[in-house]
C-alpha cells in the first residue's frame, strides 16, 4: 500500500495509542513515544513494523505515541492510519 | 446460555480489553451507534483485532454491525465474519428480508474464508414499529436467527411516546416479541435499563422481564450485569420444586399412576417441562439442590 498522505488514528486516552503516518520515499522509520518505553518500546516497534511489512507499505515516517495499549490495539491503531493514508475507507 | 449481555464502545480500547472480566454472559462489541461515522473504519479495525487476539473465556462474542441501510454494514461483515463471533446483531431489523440480505452476505464471507455456511448466528434487534409487527416473521426468516432482541430507545422514538422507566409504553412490544419469538423457538431478549445509577430500577426491571418471558436482558453498564444474572437464575427454592416435580413424576411412573400431586397441586406436563428447563438451567450455571 502506498502512503498519498498524512493521516492518523487514535486517542491519547488510557490504554490507546495516537498514531499519526507520512509518506517519507521508500524508507520506514518508526518512533515510539511511551510511558513504557523501556520495557516495551522494541516491541511496541516490532509489532507496528509487522503491520506495516502485512499491508506492503513501502514508505512511511510512523509516529506512535502509546498509553499503555496492549499489542492488539497498537495494531488495529497503525493499520487504521495506514488505510487512510493510503485512501483506503472501507 | 445467555441471561446477560453487555454492550462495549467499538473504539474505546479501554473498555474492550477489559470485557471479559466483566461477568456479562455475551459481550456486544457495538460498531453502530456508539461508534461515530468517521471513526467507522477504526472501530472495525479495533473490535476485529480485540476479537483475533483477546480471549473472552467462556462469553458468548456479538458484535451489533451497521444496519443494511447504511454504508458501513458489508464492510462490517466483511472484517468480523473472519474472526468468528458468535453471532451478528443487526440494528433496526424492519422485515424478513433485512435478515436475508445480511444472510446471504455472511454466507458469501464464511464460504470465502473456508467456514462452515451458518456457523454464525444472527440477532435481529427490532427497534421500529414496522419490526414489532414483522417479529414473527423476522424470526422465522432464517435458522441464523437465534433471537430477537427489544431495543425501546429507538422504538419509543419511531412510536412518538416518551421512554420511562415504568414502561407502559413498550408493554404491547416486549409480549409481542415474546411471544413472537416463542412460536419461533428461538431466544429473546430484552432492553437495557438506561438508568445506570438506579440499583433498585434494574432489579424491578429485570424481574418484570423475566416474568414476561425474556431469555435475558441487556446492560449499557457493567453495573447492571449483577443483577441481570440473577433475575434471570433460578432461585434455590424453584430448584428444589424442580427436583420435587421430576422425583414425584418418575414415583408416580414406578408406581404406574397417570396423575401426580405435589404440595396439593397436580403435576401436568407444562409443569414437568419447566421443571426440566429449571434443572437444566441450574446445572449450566453449576448451581446445586440445597439437600440431597
Amino acid at each position: 500500500m502506498k502512503i498519498l498522505k498524512n493521516a492518523a488514528a487514535g486517542t491519547v486516552e488510557s490504554s490507546d495509542a495516537y498514531v499519526t503516518v507520512e509518506p517519507l520515499g521508500e524508507e520506514i522509520s518508526v518512533e515510539v513515544e511511551s510511558v513504557v518505553i523501556e520495557q516495551f518500546g522494541e516491541d511496541i516497534e516490532r509489532c507496528a513494523r509487522e503491520v506495516l511489512a502485512e499491508l506492503g507499505v513501502e514508505g512511511a515516517r510512523l509516529v506512535i505515541n502509546d498509553r499503555g495499549a496492549l499489542e492488539c490495539v497498537i495494531r488495529a491503531r497503525v493499520e487504521t492510519a495506514v488505510r487512510r493514508a493510503g485512501g483506503d475507507l472501507s | 446460555m445467555i441471561r446477560s449481555l453487555l454492550f462495549f464502545p467499538g473504539n474505546n480500547p479501554n473498555m474492550l480489553i477489559n470485557a471479559s472480566a466483566l461477568l456479562s454472559d455475551a459481550l456486544i462489541f457495538d460498531l453502530e451507534d456508539a461508534v461515530s461515522p468517521a471513526e467507522k473504519d477504526a472501530a472495525r479495525i479495533l473490535v476485529r483485532n480485540t476479537l483475533r487476539y483477546m480471549d473472552h473465556g467462556s462469553a458468548e462474542t456479538v458484535v451489533r454491525i451497521n444496519s443494511v441501510d447504511t454504508a458501513y454494514w458489508r464492510s462490517d461483515v466483511q472484517a468480523i465474519i473472519p474472526e468468528r463471533p458468535s453471532m451478528l446483531l443487526l440494528p433496526k431489523v424492519g422485515s424478513a428480508s433485512d435478515v436475508r440480505e445480511l444472510e446471504c452476505e455472511m454466507a458469501r464471507v464464511e464460504a470465502e474464508c473456508g467456514m462452515e455456511v451458518g456457523s454464525v448466528g444472527i440477532i435481529a434487534l427490532i427497534e421500529t414499529a414496522l419490526g414489532v409487527e414483522n417479529a414473527f416473521q423476522i424470526a422465522t426468516s432464517s435458522p441464523r436467527v437465534r433471537a430477537l432482541f427489544l431495543g425501546a430507545e429507538d422504538l419509543t422514538a419511531d412510536l412518538r411516546c416518551k421512554r420511562t422507566k415504568e414502561g407502559r409504553e413498550i408493554e404491547y412490544s416486549r409480549q409481542r416479541l415474546v411471544v413472537a419469538a416463542r412460536a419461533a423457538g428461538i431466544d429473546v431478549y430484552d432492553t437495557p435499563f438506561t438508568d445506570v445509577n438506579d440499583d433498585e430500577g434494574i432489579i424491578k426491571d429485570a424481574m418484570l422481564a423475566r416474568a414476561l418471558g425474556f431469555s435475558g436482558k441487556a446492560a449499557i453498564s457493567p453495573r447492571h450485569v449483577g443483577a441481570i444474572n440473577d433475575a434471570f437464575s433460578p432461585d434455590e427454592a424453584e430448584i428444589e420444586y424442580a427436583f420435587e416435580v421430576i422425583e414425584a413424576i418418575e414415583r408416580a411412573k414406578a408406581e404406574g399412576k397417570g396423575a401426580i400431586a405435589l404440595r396439593g397441586k397436580m403435576i401436568d406436563a407444562p409443569i414437568v417441562a419447566r421443571a426440566e428447563r429449571t434443572i437444566e438451567m441450574a446445572r449450566a450455571l453449576g448451581l446445586g439442590r440445597r439437600k440431597a
